[in-house]
């Protein structure tokens, strides 16, 4: 047995320890281990590696491990495993069912609208709702969200409201942003969700250094919990994240949303490892895989994750597995690189909708008419939306010159000043009437 | 031949004369001290003042975090020595050795409120940061439409020419970070300064870089107040008048051009101003124009490459500004535009003697 296969083996025993203390608690970390199986004679005395000697030169290799379970609760009839039930509630169950519904009301009139040339650009969440409300209604609203950029389900749970939504893609003068960044860049202090950029996987390191600055805090009860997509994962500030968050102990939920492709490029050609879970013990990290379809195989390992960070002031990898079912944005079309059944597939029986829908059913708790009107009213109040946001002035232009720094630099005065007067010699060539005055 | 050059000649002919350093340039102490309220002055040289900074910044705030590679031992300068037994190893930590780790960890302590003094090791290793630095940290508050910020984070970060750093061990980058809106970039010029301005950083709101000329951390010596002060950060210094040409620089190279100041007074009868930019981001146009306005002739000198140089940024400015005023071309004499060499680093550098031949050229122009 080759030594990693023997601490392969330890592993796995570890984890089995764990689930036979806890058998009530429902997912199983495994646990990475910081030393392993080392005999008391042991003769090493290397700083970097605590490992017994072995006689043979063997490679550990790749197959040696076998891939981290996904852990699901609920199969595509909605047929949940009792031990596993959350025992949710019905008007908590139709809040996630609803929140759901409406963002993929909401992701379907905001891309048609983009298509349509009303905004300039548009992400949807297809086929990621389950593993948005999931693990946002697992989290205290006082926890911080970083995010990636297809995590709009999280705001949804917290309250961020369609007119907010909207007005973000419009950049008018309600947009919290002010109209400086894309559309889909949402930010809300009050709703502790760091403003979205951009560059991916810039957002990892952070999560970990407010997550550290967090744990100082006297009575400390509050968490970090950063997404990236398994694309991201491949960037260096990952590699940064998953290490000093380990190294520096923070309270942080690495959250990764794989769902199988960052634009065009397959999972296959991101990495060859065992995802981005297989990772976690590597870097010293707990790490869980789920079934991002099952919103309440997410939800059950988000709760523990969020126990074990604020109990152990440590670090979690937690992968979250799914297909993402529209395509990457506005700018991309999918078809291109994958076929069309492929994506009906998920689109259908695996999307998380349907099954969340499935288990309602089986409760009694699924009306079909009344979700039919919830789904008409969200239609309704979106398309309003957009007419009522899309009319609405952009911020006074002079804004650009604001936020660069928390005061306005001499330099910066002037060269506002210079585009003012340059404006007023030149009104009609400014678009000045969409702006506030 | 004028007078000018007549002197220059035999100022040349007489070079063997001058006595060998160690370094390309001699150290000028600041001597206008500042009083500083019931605090005396102390003798200290660059990283000691640099470390009385961070202990006020420590003690003053206790959300201050000091971190990055090897900080917790006392760092590699020593600039924060005995830190980490005074203020306990949360606050005064030793990170993974990775810059874009340690750029991203101090932008999200700095999210929370909290104050975040990162260090890099050498300025040469800021780059795998720049993406944290230029698309993060510096547009956080702008993109958010100011609800989200990093202003509590400043970067402390050794630069510039040590005699034998060669590549890695000597850059001066401030240029490219010049270029990014929303950062301040400061460069001390010696203890007193050091002192002020990091402590200045660790207060502005805004995300700043410290650029530390590492030969001084040393070499350079001076009484500094004992108490906690700031120096104005965008604010030139004028450390000496003069009537007939301007020489403008920033760090180590401001003591090249102290010296070449004399030296021109010496050899050529000529007066020379000699301005301290202090800061490179935003920088102080007003002082550098109204000097320029008086003189009508410009050196400015740095120890970074040529083109693209933050000399560039000032001697564009000055001919937009002070067109009407210049009796010769804005000269730039600076690094040459290759890497920072090893064996050729005293032909490489803006030493005294290129300088006083560019002042020459200007007066003879």
């Amino acid at each position: 047995m080759s030594a990693l296969r023997q601490i392969h083996k330890v592993l796995r025993c570890s984890s089995n320890v764990a689930a036979g203390l806890s058998r009530n608690i429902v997912p199983i970390f495994n646990a990475a281990r910081c030393s392993s199986n080392v005999s008391s004679d042991h003769p090493s005395m290397f700083p970097g590696a605590k490992a017994p000697f072995v006689s043979e030169p063997n490679f550990t290799l790749p197959s040696d491990y076998s891939p981290i379970p996904i852990y699901r609760v609920m199969d595509a009839e909605g047929v949940v495993n009792p031990s596993q039930d959350p025992n949710l509630d019905r008007d908590f169950v139709t809040k996630m069912f609803r929140d759901m519904v409406l963002l993929n009301t909401m992701d379907k009139i905001l891309y048609e609208s983009q298509r349509q040339g009303r905004i300039s650009f548009y992400m949807t969440n297809f086929g990621e709702e389950a593993s948005h409300i999931g693990s946002a209604a697992a989290l205290e609203n006082r926890d911080w969200i970083y995010g990636q950029y297809r995590e709009a389900g999280v705001l949804v749970w917290r309250g961020f409201t369609i007119e907010q939504f909207i007005d973000q893609c419009y950049g008018n003068v309600a947009d919290i942003g002010r109209g400086k960044q894309m559309p889909v860049h949402y930010g809300s202090k009050d709703l502790n969700f760091v403003t979205i950029s951009s560059p991916l996987s810039t957002q990892m390191p952070q999560a970990v250094g407010a997550a550290y600055a967090m744990k100082r805090k006297p009575n400390n009860d509050s968490i970090v919990v950063c997404y990236f997509g398994e694309g991201a994962a491949s960037e260096g500030d990952a590699h940064a994240a998953f290490n000093f968050a380990a190294t520096l102990s923070c309270p942080v939920i690495l959250f990764c949303r794989n769902n199988g492709f960052a634009i065009s490029t397959p999972s296959h050609e991101q990495y060859c490892g065992d995802g981005i879970a297989g990772r976690g013990p590597a870097y010293g990290i707990a790490t869980i895989r789920v079934d991002g379809t099952d919103v309440f195989a997410v939800y059950n390992a988000m709760k523990k994750a969020r126990e074990y960070v604020l109990r152990e002031n440590k670090p979690i990898v937690f992968e979250a597995m799914a297909y993402r079912v529209g395509h990457h944005s506005t700018s991309d079309d999918s078809t291109a690189y994958r076929s069309a059944e492929e994506i009906e597939i998920w689109n259908t029986t695996e999307h998380p909708i349907s099954k969340l829908k499935n288990y309602m059913k089986k409760k009694g708790w699924f009306n079909e008419d009344e979700e039919n009107a919830f789904v008409k009213d969200v239609r309704k109040q979106v398309l309003k939306q957009i007419s009522v946001s899309e009319k609405k002035l952009k911020p006074n232009w002079r804004e650009m010159f604001q936020d660069v720094y928390h005061e306005m630099p001499e330099h910066l005065k002037e060269q506002m000043g210079e585009l003012e007067k340059h404006v007023e010699a030149h009104p009609d060539f400014y678009p000045l009437k969409n702006f506030k005055a | 031949m004028n007078k000018y050059s007549k002197n220059l000649l035999t100022f040349f002919k007489n070079i063997k004369n001058l006595p060998l350093t160690r370094s390309h340039f001699t150290y000028f102490p600041d001597r206008n001290v500042k009083k500083v309220a019931s605090h005396g002055v102390q003798k200290m040289n660059m990283f000691q003042a640099i470390n009385s900074a961070m202990d006020h910044a420590l003690e003053e705030d206790g959300s201050a975090l000091l971190f990055g590679e090897d900080v917790g031992f006392g760092g590699v300068f020593r600039c924060s020595i005995n830190l980490r037994d005074k203020y306990g190893k949360d606050r005064v930590f030793n990170t993974p050795l990775c810059e874009q780790g340690i750029a991203g960890f101090a932008i999200g302590v700095a999210n929370t409120g909290a104050t975040a003094i990162a260090e890099i090791q050498f300025a040469d290793y800021i780059f795998p940061a720049f993406d944290q630095i230029v698309n993060e940290a510096a547009k956080y508050r702008y993109r958010s439409g100011g609800i989200f910020d990093c202003g509590s984070l400043t970067f402390r970060v050794p630069c510039g020419a040590v005699g034998h750093g060669a590549l890695y061990h000597s850059q001066s980058p401030e240029a490219y970070f010049a270029h990014t809106p929303c950062l301040k970039v400061v460069v001390p010029r010696g203890p007193i300064k050091a002192k002020g301005l990091l402590l200045a950083c660790i207060k502005d709101k805004n995300p700043c870089i410290v650029f530390e000329p590492k030969t001084l951390y040393r070499a350079a010596v001076e009484q500094v107040p004992v108490g906690s002060y700031v120096s104005e950060i965008g604010q030139a210094d004028i450390l000496r008048k003069g009537s007939d040409i301007i020489l403008i620089g920033w760090g180590t190279q401001v003591h090249v051009l102290l010296e070449v100041a004399d030296l021109a007074k010496k050899e050529l009868n000529v007066d020379c101003e000699v301005i301290d930019l202090v800061t490179i981001l935003p920088w102080d146009r007003e002082t550098i124009a109204n000097s320029v306005k008086k003189t009508g002739r410009v050196v400015v000198s740095h120890e970074a490459p040529l083109t693209q140089g933050f000399g560039s940024e000032i001697a564009a400015y000055i001919q937009d500004k002070c067109f009407l005023h210049l009796e010769a071309p804005v000269k730039r004499v600076t690094g040459w535009d290759t890497p920072f060499p090893h064996v050729f680093e005293p032909f490489y550098l803006p030493n005294k003697l290129r300088c006083l031949s560019a002042i020459k050229e200007l007066m003879n122009y």
